[in-house]
């Protein structure tokens, strides 16, 4: 719906809108700049500018058990985004495209429930069904495992926004010209969920490498995340080093929400 | 090839009511089948745990803090409406509720000046601003304020330059901003889509009819809102009630507050079968509040 002229606040105020917006704008980025500036300062001081240097970095890359933990997180993030697309969009499928079947609601109840439990919660849970149970050993399987069961419900819920706005009558066409189910779902409903597929599994990806209490509770000794372990150092005590850090997962983020924006655009003409 | 000639003998026999129900109950075997693998991944890795969750809250403790599954009691659950855990369970309420109003507060105007600007792509391209820095690590960007609010940061100077402020680490109002900091988008995000779908013509309306300006947003934008304004309450104080990382990164973790309050059961208070019981009792109160939401006509998230 477009603003009517009628329904426009008087200049003034509306200059006064702009004035909160650019401030919140501000408030949005200043930290990011901030780390990312000073992640290139000498100093060893962490808030005071010392002249540009990438002694952090080449540190960084020095940093055994740091790589070790990045590997971690990465091997985790793939893995359970992988599975958990796979899992979470045929939920949502069963979910939208099939409105009877036996237990259909509590499903569809079950799927919510990762979502607004609070972390914490979900961190002892886990962590009382992994050490009481033994059925999965602590370490990375333990973190994929977990990573995993929040993921699925985050892209069941895109995929189903995005089945939300898709005909039926695409597929009931299909289905008229006598194109077998998986040719149908191949050809037709895949392609179109498509952007849904990615945005979800793009949230899984964004979701595990961001967790840090799940992680922390559920971690074998020996196996931690990148998150896990930067929220360690930044508790004993702050090195320009998580700097530089903290700018290579900005720069990652980054990446992933760019490229996949920008390939919503495209799959977004083409429609 | 069956499903071919499913259909042929769908076609054949159309009316056949006994057909019709054949086909209804393959459907709905299919729709299962579909959900199974996750339905059965998150019965093992979901209820399950949080059925033991339940089950070791009333379980007695070793030593160790680990649980014993016998001599099942109800000590955990009766601790909870200890004068501690109550003052901790307030302060950690108050500190939620507090948070969604500032956030509130903040995230309206700004949702509004998005959603008023006239051409589609400006609208876009701000909302796309806002959900950049959300993308990137909550933790990264809890630290970031870390660094801004400690003795050499950028903000602690601009507060000693004017003489307003301090150092701000590990005080209240350092926990709020970088609660805010981390929320902001959940509650931004749905007050746009309530704004951005207005009928703006009510307004036009009611300015016509003498209302001014202020009156015409209280009687008609603001009702209009509403359900935006619920959504993006609820999205930011569930997550607030049981925050953890951000008050330990930037309020040093000195105030006992629900969500650190429970890892020290799991940690060096060693009391298992409690922190199950304070988690279960949490969860509740969550489920608890996103019903009445969904009762009270939400679903706009």
């Amino acid at each position: 719906m477009t603003l009517h002229q009628g329904a426009a606040a008087p200049r003034w105020v509306d200059r006064l809108f702009t004035l909160h917006g650019l401030l919140v704008f501000a408030f949005l980025y200043l930290p990011i700049l901030v780390v990312i500036v000073f992640s290139f300062s000498e100093s060893p001081n962490v808030g005071i500018w010392g002249g540009f240097s990438l002694r952090w970095y080449d540190r960084m890359l020095g940093n055994e058990q740091l790589l070790k933990t990045v590997q971690n997180s990465v091997i985790v993030a793939l893995i359970s985004t992988f599975v958990a697309t796979i899992l979470g969009t045929a939920a949502a499928l069963a979910i939208d495209r099939y409105k009877r079947w036996v237990s259909r609601g509590a499903f569809d109840a079950l799927l919510y429930l990762p979502i607004i439990i609070p972390d914490v919660t979900m961190a002892v849970m886990l962590l009382l069904w992994f050490t009481q149970t033994g059925i999965v050993p602590l370490g990375r399987t333990s973190i994929t495992v977990a990573h995993i069961a929040f993921n699925i419900s985050f892209v069941a819920i895109v995929v189903r926004a995005r089945l939300a706005h898709m005909d039926p009558a695409m597929e009931d066409a299909a289905a008229d010209l006598y194109a077998s189910r998986w040719q149908t779902f191949r050809r037709v409903t895949f392609p179109l969920i498509l952007p849904g597929v990615l945005g979800g599994a793009l949230l899984a990806l964004t979701l595990s490498l961001d967790d840090v209490v799940i992680t922390s509770f559920v971690q074998g000794p020996g196996a931690t995340t990148l998150p896990v372990h930067v929220f360690g150092l930044i508790r004993k005590s702050i090195t320009p080093e998580i700097n530089a850090v903290s700018t290579l997962m900005i720069a990652v983020s980054m990446v992933l929400v760019l490229g996949s924006l920008a390939f919503q655009r495209r799959s977004g003409k083409s429609d | 090839m069956t499903d071919l000639k499913e259909h042929q003998d769908a076609a054949e026999q159309q009316a056949s009511p006994e057909l019709e129900k054949k086909v209804q109950r393959r459907e709905s075997w299919r729709g299962f089948l579909h959900a199974a693998p996750a339905y059965v991944y998150l019965t093992i890795f979901f209820t399950l745990p949080l059925v033991i969750v339940f089950v070791f809250s009333f379980a007695s403790r070793s030593r160790t803090g680990k649980p014993i599954l016998e001599d099942w009691n109800l000590d955990s659950w009766a601790k909870l409406v200890d004068p501690l855990v109550r003052t901790i369970a307030i302060r950690s309420f108050w500190m939620a509720f507090f948070n969604t109003v500032l956030t509130l507060l903040i995230a309206y105007p700004f949702a509004y000046w998005i959603a008023t600007r006239r051409r589609q792509s400006t609208r876009t391209i701000l909302l796309i601003g806002v959900l950049i820095p959300f993308w990137s690590n909550f933790l990264v960007r809890t630290y970031a304020w870390r660094m801004l609010l400690d003795s050499d940061g950028f903000i602690t100077q601009i507060g000693e330059m004017t003489g307003l402020w301090g150092r701000l680490l590990f005080t209240a109002p350092a926990v709020f901003i970088g609660l805010v900091y981390g929320y902001l988008p959940f509650m931004v995000l749905p007050l746009y889509a309530a704004l951005e779908r207005m009928d703006w013509s009510l307004v036009e309306a009611g300015r016509d009819l003498f209302a001014s300006g202020p009156k015409a947003f209280r009687k008609i934008t603001l009702p209009l809102s509403k359900p935006g304004i619920i959504a993006g309450s609820i999205l930011v104080f569930i997550p607030s009630l049981g925050a953890y990382v951000t008050p330990d990164i930037l309020g040093g973790g000195k105030t006992n507050l629900l969500g650190n309050y429970i890892v020290t059961q799991f940690g060096s208070a060693a009391n298992w079968p409690f922190g199950s019981a304070l988690s279960g009792a949490i969860l509740i109160v969550m489920l608890i509040a996103t019903i009445l939401y969904f009762r009270t006509g939400g679903k706009t998230i």
